[in-house]
């Protein structure tokens, strides 16, 4: 893996981008202790294909990038609008 | 000594005897079962047979012995962590290495020249002077030196590699050391084998059968094997072996890269270590020096070289002593490390009664193999956890009683 195709810039040399942790869905704030001790610490650490996080470090452009985390190839890549189509909308802060 | 030197001219067998007795069949079941020969495995196998009297012991090899990460790493072995129950830990282990050529009666070669850190910036300086104290508070010798101390350590070191990173001073730790660390698995395979452990190479765990929450057998490509208690020592494989047990780790996979140059005179004494480069160099007993440094930016499951990392490293090296610009490059490799989110390791039982973790070794397992052998073979044989790892069980996560360990060299923060 030495080029990442960003869906903003085209191919560009991997040290451009810094990986940012799998794509994982974030559990309601109202989900139990169990549920958000997992999704932050427990990971699948997969051998294989992998959907994650990447960044490109001098346009700040977040995207999702697909790619094989054996043979160190990249499958595919989109923007995250693909994948995140709503807003997520915190619950106002409670006052502790 | 002479003596049985004239002996063994005159009358020693005209074939070596082997390292390692032939390979058995493997049988139908064992005591304990040992997923893993690479150091960690070995050791467990060697202190439950010899201190715990349990003999009926398999260690179950993948590939061949300590083909791993035991042959990967960079043989550093050091206590001056942060967090004093790491400081402890490691230090344990440090004497456990001081006596191990003795205990196995096989020259492991630890050459305990002491190590160095350097501090390019006041940050470091302040983290150092609090390494240093807690060091001293468990008994481990680490100090804090200047620029001119560090010069007459190091007379080859260049204390301006960069103008915004000169070397402020740094934490001196004598008891560092490195060692011979293939010997390290094969002292333990051998002494472990001759009292009745059975090491077979080639014999993947391909699944692991649990009934009613406890581990009953594991299933291997030579055929099932019932047992009381499975180890799991796996470095690079945790959590796709864990998973077989149905487990799910806190753990990410990273490659590690290292180097070596050709032989070359002693320049340098102790082992020299720049966090602030992501750097660490050591020269063997034999003048190769050995250049080691962080993981790499992306997890991956496989060892190929990267020439970013390599530059990375040869550049900083360079930067830090000069007199290695002509040096070349013998070989280079990688192994794949088990980063855990606070970079202590995972020791310790699991939700699944009988299956022992010993995983989440990243880039500082090399230097715990005495220790950590030592302390899984006494939890297996007496299902209570020692206190020296009790900090360390899976279960931290659950709890939220990270072991933040910003001693780790070679770790990516």
């Amino acid at each position: 893996m030495k080029l990442i195709p960003c869906p903003l810039n085209g191919l560009r040399n991997v040290n451009e981008f810094a990986y940012g942790g799998d794509v994982l869905e974030m559990p309601a704030t109202s989900a139990s202790d169990d549920a958000w001790i997992d999704y932050i610490f427990t990971r699948e650490n997969k051998a294989g294909l992998v959907r994650e996080w990447w960044f490109h470090i001098p346009t700040s452009y977040w995207f999702i990038l697909e790619r094989d985390t054996v043979t160190d190839t990249v499958i595919r890549s989109y923007p995250a609008d693909q994948v995140f189509s709503r807003r997520i909308d915190f619950p106002p802060r409670r006052e502790s | 000594m002479p003596i049985a030197l004239i002996r063994h001219a005159l009358f020693a067998p005209k074939r070596p005897r082997r390292h390692l007795p032939a390979p058995t069949e493997l049988k139908r079941s064992y005591d304990v079962v040992i997923v893993g020969g690479g150091g960690h495995g070995l050791a467990a196998a060697y202190y439950l047979a010899r201190y715990h009297g349990i003999r009926r012991v398999a260690v179950l090899e993948k590939g061949y012995l300590a083909s791993g990460n035991t042959a990967r790493n960079t043989a550093v072995v050091r206590a001056n962590y942060v967090t004093p129950g790491s400081v402890r830990f490691y230090a344990e282990s440090v004497k456990l290495f001081e006596n191990l050529s003795a205990e196995l009666d096989f020259n492991i070669l630890f050459s305990q020249r002491g190590q160095l850190t350097l501090a390019h910036t006041d940050a470091a300086m302040r983290g150092f002077r609090l390494r240093a104290e807690v060091n001293r508070r468990c008994g481990v010798e680490s100090v804090m030196i200047g620029s001119g101390e560090i010069a007459k350590l190091v007379p080859t070191l260049n204390l301006v590699p960069a103008e915004r990173y000169p070397v402020l001073g740094g934490l001196w730790h004598p008891p560092g050391g490195i060692v011979r660390h293939d010997a390290v698995a094969w002292g333990y395979a051998r002494r472990a084998a001759e009292r009745g452990v059975e090491i077979h190479q080639r014999t993947e765990v391909t699944a692991v059968h649990v009934d009613n929450g406890r581990v009953v057998a594991v299933q291997t490509n030579r055929g099932r094997v019932a047992c009381g208690a499975v180890v799991q020592a796996v470095a690079g494989s945790s959590s796709l072996v864990a998973a077989l047990a149905g487990l799910r780790l806190p753990i990410v996979t990273y490659p590690l890269q290292a180097m070596v140059t050709q032989p070359l005179k002693p320049f340098v004494d102790p082992l020299v270590s720049s966090p602030q480069f992501h750097v660490y160099i050591s020269q063997t007993p034999r003048g190769d020096v050995v250049i080691g440094g962080g993981s790499d930016p992306y997890p991956l499951y496989g060892t190929r070289a990267t020439l970013d990392l390599k530059e990375s490293l040869i550049q900083h090296t360079i930067e830090l002593f000069p007199c290695l610009a002509g040096a070349k490059l013998l070989r280079q490799w990688a192994g794949i490390a088990d980063m855990t989110p606070d970079y202590s390791p995972i020791m310790g039982k699991t939700e699944v009664a009988g299956y022992y973790l010993d995983a989440g070794w990243g880039t500082w397992g090399f230097k715990a193999t005495p220790i950590c052998g030592k302390a899984m073979a006494e939890l297996v044989a007496t299902n209570e956890t020692p206190g020296l790892i009790g900090a360390f069980g899976v279960d931290r996560f659950r709890t939220f009683r990270l072991v933040n360990e910003m001693g780790a060299t070679a770790a990516s923060h």
